[in-house]
């Protein structure tokens, strides 16, 4: 017999233009802690969605103390003992800590088989002695602190008798010390035999926390080890696996006068005194760690949250942007982070999708000229090869990257000065990521100034030709192409200038 | 070779452009099609002029309504309130025109309460962002209170004769038919090809993404609302003036029967895709059954639960469509 509770054998899973996972071989033992970790993309949340029965798996075999099984839906998945904790919490903010911990399968007693309070509220009060945590379960969830969440929802799962939990980056909104006491807890379950599997960015937890890891790279398991055969560094190696010259096909751009130019930008509570500069040709890398502020910096230039103070200057004009509308106007365009939802109106066709925001431009007496229209639905298509049957294609049908081609060209229809990109590649396979590339070095080429922010640090490095970093809603660092390394822009990020961050660079999220 | 793109690039899209249709307003079409010319065999009497014109008059008030409906739903939120916002109109005109108020400004009177009535939905959902089910609910209730309390549910009959345009005729084609068809036609066109209708559906299809690509969205929340407040109106004049009693009841059930018809016609209750045209073939539908079961000398009272069945296949088919699309 395997000594694996839990072992996945060639899993292929496959979602419209991106292959997920490639022939994956997972296994978990009892009494493991298992890191799972990788870039964006890589194939992580995929793998643990098929363990906890929200995906089927299109090939492969799934294994569950020995036995094969078909694992049908999570509620399944948590009959045969397989509990996940995602990012999201899935409490009751109004109901008791017991009620949560036992939503779903509370006690019973007596005739009518009515629910046993008595007993709830005595097993959550055992379950919580034996993670040595006191917590009241009479409590309402809503009023207790993330931290106590976090362990509501390791009790839900020991409530189940999991023996395999699943927990995806638990401590991503943990103050150090909280992220102290989880360890302690994860220890605890470690002893008594449960496999965790556990999702991190941050590598320092994995030599912490971990007796294993595995590596997930473009949906391809790169290697399973022990964590103390390994080294940080080769992790990381073993995460990024690519040379950045490779990947990148950034062209060299003469680059010209300042187009947009910004100072002491704030706003409260998001931005506060940025001063930038992008010029022509030139293409300038936002990078941070997720919450330094980049997104909100963008929506402030863009007028979807206007700025309070400083100035905002384009193309040698000193401009107030206000709202979306203005700034278009004005010559910016913003291509937002969530493709599916800021970016993108799914239910319509590829070509209403791009003339959106030019659609009074193309107005013959009031009306929308057709041949106008396809005209330019037509030369984008072209001009981006966004792969589509026809131009009344309706988008939802594309994959990620033509998806994206599409939000790119409804933003360059508009025939913007400065473009914004906010993580332009996020979700998109390797090849069309390529393709977003080099078309970004392309409008480069022709006189556009672009702004990216992108959290996936090759490409900053490989596309930009100046680095600005975030932190706390404003810039802490700035790199030349020439001087820019992942260790100085991690540093800059955690607010280690100065110090060389060393192990540290894969904190990025 | 680029020629050659674009020409394959343009036979595709007839392709996508028949199979769009194959897909909605076409199967509507047949299906209707069908039904008639069953029902006519079954009963002669079926296919009468008469009884054609009859069922196009019945169907004319609450396609007109659906013109602002399909606007509503399209946006992604919802009117329930055009019953009582027709019998707000209907009394109104009725007592003006009982007043010796001289016609045209009875009927502009009218138009002006159903847009007043509209643009108050329209600002309580766009501004005040009260969910349109919410808003509407109370108005439907409201307004139909305020109705029945002022007409002590009186009927108002023996109006001037100018007032009953509905049971004239032009070129011999009568005019709530009429303008159906020319409130349908300028319906279709504007959502089509007019900047403001498009964004309508940019609206119902993503509001962040409509609000970042500058479509002022609260904005478009308070027209689609103000627009469908005034079709309601025009169907209220024609239903006014089409018998000669109004009663204070008007229009009861009416929201049901004009969103039955729209939904029917291929709208997503989700907002962001759906025809003015599938609305009225949905409206056809759902007279050619009404009439249809008369002839079948089924009991009216049935005609509800088709409705109901009816609301409820075509959500079906709008969900099933959709997980199809998504995968």
């Amino acid at each position: 017999m395997s000594k694996f509770i839990l072992e996945l054998q060639g899993v292929n899973k496959t979602f419209p233009g991106v292959q997920a996972l490639t022939n994956v071989d997972f296994g978990v033992e009892p009494g493991e802690v298992h890191a799972l970790v990788g870039e964006n993309g890589a194939g992580k949340s995929t793998l643990i969605k098929i363990i906890a029965g929200v995906y089927p798996p299109d090939a492969g075999t799934i294994r569950f103390a020995g036995q094969p099984v078909r694992i049908l839906s999570p509620h399944h998945a948590q009959t045969l003992g397989i509990a996940a904790i995602y990012q999201e919490s899935s409490l009751y903010p109004e109901l008791s800590v017991a009620e949560n911990v036992f939503m779903g399968h509370h006690p019973r007693a007596g005739l009518l088989r009515a629910v046993d309070w008595e007993a709830m509220y005595r097993q959550t009060s055992e379950i919580f002695k034996g993670l040595l945590v006191d917590l009241d379960p009479r409590a309402k969830v809503g009023n207790l602190s993330a931290a106590y969440r976090q362990l509501v929802e390791v009790a839900k799962a020991l409530s189940q008798n999991a023996r395999v939990l699943i927990m995806d980056e638990p401590t991503a909104s943990l103050t150090q010390r909280d992220v102290e006491a989880l360890f302690q807890t994860v220890r605890v379950l470690r002893g008594r035999g449960v496999a965790v599997i556990y999702i991190s960015h941050r590598l320092e937890e994995v030599f912490a926390l971990a007796d294993r890891v595995t590596v997930l790279r473009d949906g391809v398991l790169v290697a399973t080890r022990p964590v103390s055969e390994v080294t940080q560094g080769e992790l990381v190696a073993m995460m990024v696996g690519r040379t950045l010259d490779t990947m990148f096909p950034k062209e060299e751009v003469p680059i010209g006068e300042p187009l947009l130019r910004v100072k002491h930008l704030g706003r409260r509570g998001s931005v506060s005194d940025v001063s930038l500069e992008v010029r022509r040709g030139e293409i300038v890398g936002l990078a941070g760690l997720v919450g330094a502020g980049r997104s909100e910096l963008a929506q402030t230039l863009f007028g979807i949250t206007p700025a309070d103070s400083g100035s905002i200057e384009l193309d040698g004009r000193q401009v107030t942007i206000g709202n979306p509308h203005q700034a278009m106007a004005l010559g910016l365009a913003y291509v937002p982070e969530d493709r599916q939802r800021q970016g993108l109106i799914l239910p319509m066709s590829v070509r209403d999708n791009v003339t959106l925001a030019i659609l009074d431009s193309l107005c013959r007496f009031g009306l929308v000229s057709p041949g106008a229209e396809e005209a330019i639905a037509k030369e984008y298509i072209d001009r981006l090869q966004v792969r589509t049957p026809s131009s009344r294609q309706t988008v939802v049908n594309l994959s990620g990257g033509n998806q994206q081609k599409v939000v790119v060209s409804k933003w360059l229809v508009s025939r913007p000065k400065v473009l914004i990109l906010d993580e332009p590649t996020r979700g998109i396979d390797v090849g069309a990521k390529a393709e977003i590339h080099r078309l970004m070095s392309r409008l480069a080429g022709q006189g556009l100034g672009i702004v990216m922010i992108s959290s996936d640090l090759p490409e900053v490095l490989g596309m930009s030709d100046r680095v600005l970093v975030m932190r706390r809603g404003t810039i802490v660092g700035e790199f030349q192409r020439g001087e820019a390394t992942q260790e100085k822009v991690i540093a800059a990020a955690m607010g280690l200038v100065g110090q060389e961050a060393g192990g540290a660079s894969v904190a990025r999220e | 070779m680029l020629r050659a793109n674009s020409q394959r690039a343009t036979s595709n899209a007839w392709w996508s452009i028949l199979a769009s249709l194959r897909s909605q307003e076409a199967t509507l079409g047949a299906f209707l099609l069908v039904m008639v010319a069953v029902l006519g065999a079954i009963q002669p009497a079926f296919l009468a002029p008469q009884n054609i014109r009859d069922m196009l008059i019945n169907a004319s008030y609450p396609a007109i309504a659906a013109v602002g409906m399909t606007m509503v739903i399209v946006s992604a939120e919802i009117d329930i309130s055009i019953g009582s916002i027709l019998a707000v109109c209907a009394v109104l005109a009725g007592n003006l025109a009982q007043a010796s108020v001289p016609i045209p400004l009875v009927f502009a009177a009218a138009l002006v309460a159903g847009m007043l009535l509209g643009m108050l939905n329209g600002a309580l959902v766009a501004w005040a962002r009260i969910p349109s089910i919410i808003v509407t609910l109370g108005a439907l209730s409201f307004w139909r209170g305020l109705v029945i309390y002022l007409t002590q549910g009186a009927w108002i009959q023996n109006l001037p004769d100018a007032f009953y345009f509905a049971q004239r005729s032009v070129l011999g084609v009568p005019v709530p038919i009429w303008l159906m068809v020319v409130l349908v036609v300028s319906g279709m066109l504007w959502m089509h090809y007019s900047p403001l209708g498009r964004e309508i559906y940019a609206v119902g299809g993503s509001r962040q993404a409509a609000m970042l690509a500058g479509v002022p969205v609260r904005r478009r929340l308070f027209l689609v609302l103000t627009l469908n407040g005034i079709c309601a109106a025009v169907a209220a004049l024609i239903y006014a003036s089409r018998f000669s009693v109004i009663q204070s009841n008007a229009g009861l059930g009416f929201e049901f029967q004009v969103i039955t018809a729209v939904v029917v016609g291929g709208t997503s209750i989700m907002g962001g895709t759906g025809t003015i045209l599938g609305s009225l073939l949905g409206c056809l539908l759902v007279s050619v059954i009404g009439t249809g079961l008369t002839f079948l000398k089924v009991s009216p009272y049935w005609m509800q639960a088709v409705q109901g069945t009816l609301i409820l296949l075509a959500v079906v088919v709008d969900v099933l469509r959709r997980r199809h699309a998504g995968r």
